[in-house]
């Protein structure tokens, strides 16, 4: 970052470089709330989909991108926050607005306890040790009947819009799912901008160096598993709200190796790679499905490797070449 | 920072002011029929075509089911070409991929109703998928018909008049064999295997409830997960019980393992009955024929396999236009013919609509009176009315001989024998 803005600083125009990306700031945000005006409810879902998305992959870009560990059981926190909101509301009657930082705790306190291991086992033995938290959930969820619902699940009332917005339902959705994603965003970014960012890096890019620096490696490896277990508890009382229904089988191992894989291909470590993931992990199965019916699984794997070899740095490392390049002609004129 | 200052103040500006005009403009492209039935949704129907959209598996864990389609896609592929189409309407039929994840289903559901603008969800597969779409339906208004579960809330439920199931329900299916046993076995101890979801626990709870007061009893019960590697232990704690009926419960590959197990124990050798979802001559032939003669289950469909079809007519159709429309696929597999089967109750309920309308079909589904469909067994009919949402209720029993299933007895009409299924 901090060499590329060396060389714009010596060209004359900085300040139209720098213009055009607050521009284009303002032009997405503006972008962004006009959306679920000018959409169909439909498109509208998909959209508050993609955020709820994005607020769980922020949380695993924390872990995998920042804080280099890996973790195969993400959907197993995403479905602690998504199953904690259903049963506040369903069983404490709770008002929706309280449940989000409640399951965000709850996932918090659960990523603190089962960040053990994350202390101590490195590379694939953790994600092995993630991967069996992912798979235990789903037949634990079937149990305890009288409070989860078992394998029926749980159905929900959505969150109704209050009288005075004048929005419809799935525009009340995606705005609260919007102000949920941006709030996340800041939290991340200034966890980030603080000493536990700057020891996650260190931890990530050289432990044995990062210790000798005074780094407390098994305090920050663990804070980084709880942290983002909250942000993926926030996203599944997110998709609770939005969905209005809960069952075992919709937080299959399947879901944490697909949060995974959206990572990978947004941008691991990148700024804007869990909002390119969650846009490709919502979209692309189905326009995998538009291309071929029969084998929409297969395409879908074709299009990951496709990506992975165009982009080995995920979507966000293509866009900031594109960017790049894009500063480069605008200096040029 | 600033320019983040900006765009919040200026998308706060927009927004105040989009939400002082009142939410979404535009007109959402439904339409409502004039004349006899005016005020009705027509949207997706016109005097030429009629759009339906189904959502099944078509990849992941069930996609096995996603054989279904391929039977209702050739069943109106030869409607539209050959019958010129359902009450003079060529069928659009959609297909959407919801690989049995709720959250996709309900994604596919709003796809089909807002973008494609379907006129109905024909179909949607698997009870997770069907209640997480089931609200939306009933809130827009648009009829959910004939889903592919056999749970039996379609049908007692009253909050959901748009969404109606098809098949027999799971509590019928029980109380077929309960009406069995009482009859050919009045004083059956049975043992019971059952997945421990709402599928077996719907099956179970109709078998109780319908044996109560009689002397068959239920002397041993065994669960197991679906996440279960082999339900093996659980059939040697049921073979304690020395039970002379054993009901399986269960889907397809345990169905096998417990068909292998009761033959692998030689010192118990209760009567088998299998439920009709692990029935298939798919699940019985890796157990080899010679080890399950004599098993029993309950059909309602025809099945393809079955030679006693041989000569039929609608199954010489089916076979012939299955060939033709959609070359690729194996007649002989069930589904299929389950797919075939459900098209042609579409035709029938669409037929009867008075008005050619979601309300007007919506009244048809809930309003069948003794309809006839061919590939159905014969006896069989669907049936609904105000207060009875399940077309059907009547199963006949079949028993496995050589290396085919044989059907016997008369059909069994759950609905007489024990009064509507309440929820």
């Amino acid at each position: 970052m901090a060499e590329r803005r060396g060389t714009g600083r010596r060209g004359p125009v900085p300040a139209v470089r720098a213009r055009w990306r607050g521009l284009l700031l303002t032009a997405a945000l503006l972008a962004v709330c006009a959306a679920p005006f000018q959409l169909v409810p439909f498109r509208v879902f998909q959209l508050t989909m993609v955020l709820v998305y994005t607020v769980a992959l922020i949380g695993l870009n924390l872990l995998v991108g920042h804080g280099g560990q890996i973790s195969l059981g993400h959907g197993a926190f995403f479905a602690v926050g998504a199953y904690g909101t259903a049963i506040m509301m369903f069983h404490g009657g709770w008002p929706y607005p309280v449940t989000l930082p409640a399951a965000a705790a709850v996932a918090f306190a659960i990523g603190l306890a089962l960040g053990v291991p994350a202390t101590r086992l490195h590379g694939l033995y953790l994600a092995l040790v993630t991967l069996a938290i992912a798979i235990f959930l789903v037949p634990l969820l079937k149990r305890f009947e009288s409070v989860t619902g078992g394998s029926m699940g749980l159905t929900l009332a959505k969150p109704r819009p209050p009288a005075w917005s004048g929005l419809a339902e799935d525009q009340w959705l995606y705005f609260l799912t919007l102000a949920a994603a941006l709030l996340a965003l800041a939290v991340n970014h200034s966890l980030l901008r603080s000493r536990v960012g700057r020891a996650l890096h260190a931890v990530r890019d050289n432990e044995t160096a990062a210790e000798v620096m005074g780094v407390r490696l098994a305090f920050h490896k663990r804070m980084a598993f709880a942290w983002s277990a909250m942000f993926a508890g926030a996203a599944g009382c997110l998709y609770t709200w939005v969905i209005g229904f809960v069952s075992p089988d919709s937080f299959t191992v399947n879901l944490s190796i697909t949060l995974l894989a959206g990572l990978v291909i947004g941008g691991l470590g990148a700024t804007w790679g869990p909002l390119l993931g969650g846009l490709f992990v919502m979209f692309v199965p189905s326009l995998s499905q538009d291309v071929n019916k029969a084998a929409p699984g297969v395409i879908f794997g074709l299009l990951i490797i496709v990506v992975m070899y165009v982009a080995p740095t995920g979507l966000a490392g293509l866009v900031r070449r594109a960017a790049h390049s894009f500063g480069r002609t605008l200096r040029k004129g | 920072m600033r320019v983040t200052a900006i765009g919040g103040a200026a998308a706060a500006a927009l927004l105040a002011t989009t939400a002082a005009c009142g939410g979404r403009g535009g007109d959402d492209g439904s339409t409502t029929a004039t004349g006899a039935c005016k005020g009705q949704q027509t949207t997706g129907i016109t005097d030429k075509t009629i759009k339906l959209g189904g959502i099944y598996p078509l990849s992941g864990p069930a996609s096995a089911y996603g054989d279904i389609p391929k039977g209702i896609k050739a069943y109106f592929d030869y409607v539209n070409g050959e019958k010129g189409g359902v009450a003079g309407r060529k069928v659009e039929f959609t297909v959407r991929d919801d690989g049995y994840q709720p959250p996709k289903a309900v994604e596919e559901a709003r796809r089909l109703v807002e973008q494609e603008r379907v006129f109905a969800l024909f179909q949607t597969l698997g009870t997770p998928s069907t209640t997480a779409t089931w609200d939306y339906a009933n809130q827009r208004k648009v009829p959910q018909i004939f889903v592919a579960t056999g749970a039996s809330k379609w049908g007692s439920d009253t909050r959901h008049p748009w969404t109606i199931g098809w098949q027999p329900n799971y509590v019928s299916e029980g109380r077929v064999y309960a009406q069995y046993l009482k009859t050919e076995r009045p004083a059956a101890r049975v043992a019971v295997l059952y997945q421990n979801d709402d599928f077996g626990k719907d099956l179970l709870n109709g078998f109780r409830k319908a044996v109560e007061g009689t002397r068959v009893s239920i002397v041993k019960e065994q669960s197991y997960e679906v996440s279960d590697p082999s339900v093996e232990p659980q059939m040697r704690n049921l073979a304690t019980s020395r039970a002379d009926v054993f009901l399986n419960i269960t889907t397809p590959k345990f169905g096998s393992q417990a068909l292998a197990a009761d033959a692998k124990l030689t010192g118990w050798n209760p009567l088998h009955i299998v439920n009709n979802v692990a029935a298939s001559i798919t699940t019985l032939r890796p157990v080899g024929f010679r080890n399950v003669q004599g098993v029993v289950s309950a059909n309602y469909y025809k099945d393809p396999n079955d030679p006693q079809w041989d000569d039929d007519a609608e199954m010489k159709l089916y076979k012939a236009k299955m060939k033709q429309y959609a070359p690729g696929a194996d007649p002989a597999v069930p589904y299929h013919a389950f797919g075939w089967a459900a098209a042609t109750s579409f035709h029938k309920t669409m037929e009867a609509a008075r008005c050619p309308t979601r309300e007007g079909l919506r009244d048809a589904m809930r309003g069948l009176n003794n309809v006839q469909v061919p590939m159905l067994l014969p006896g069989v009919t669907l049936q609904t009315g105000p207060d009875d949402g399940f077309p059907i209720e009547s199963m006949q029993m079949m028993r496995f001989k050589g290396e085919r299933w044989e059907l016997f007895g008369e059909v069994i009409d759950t609905r007489k024998a024990f009064g509507p299924v309440t929820g």
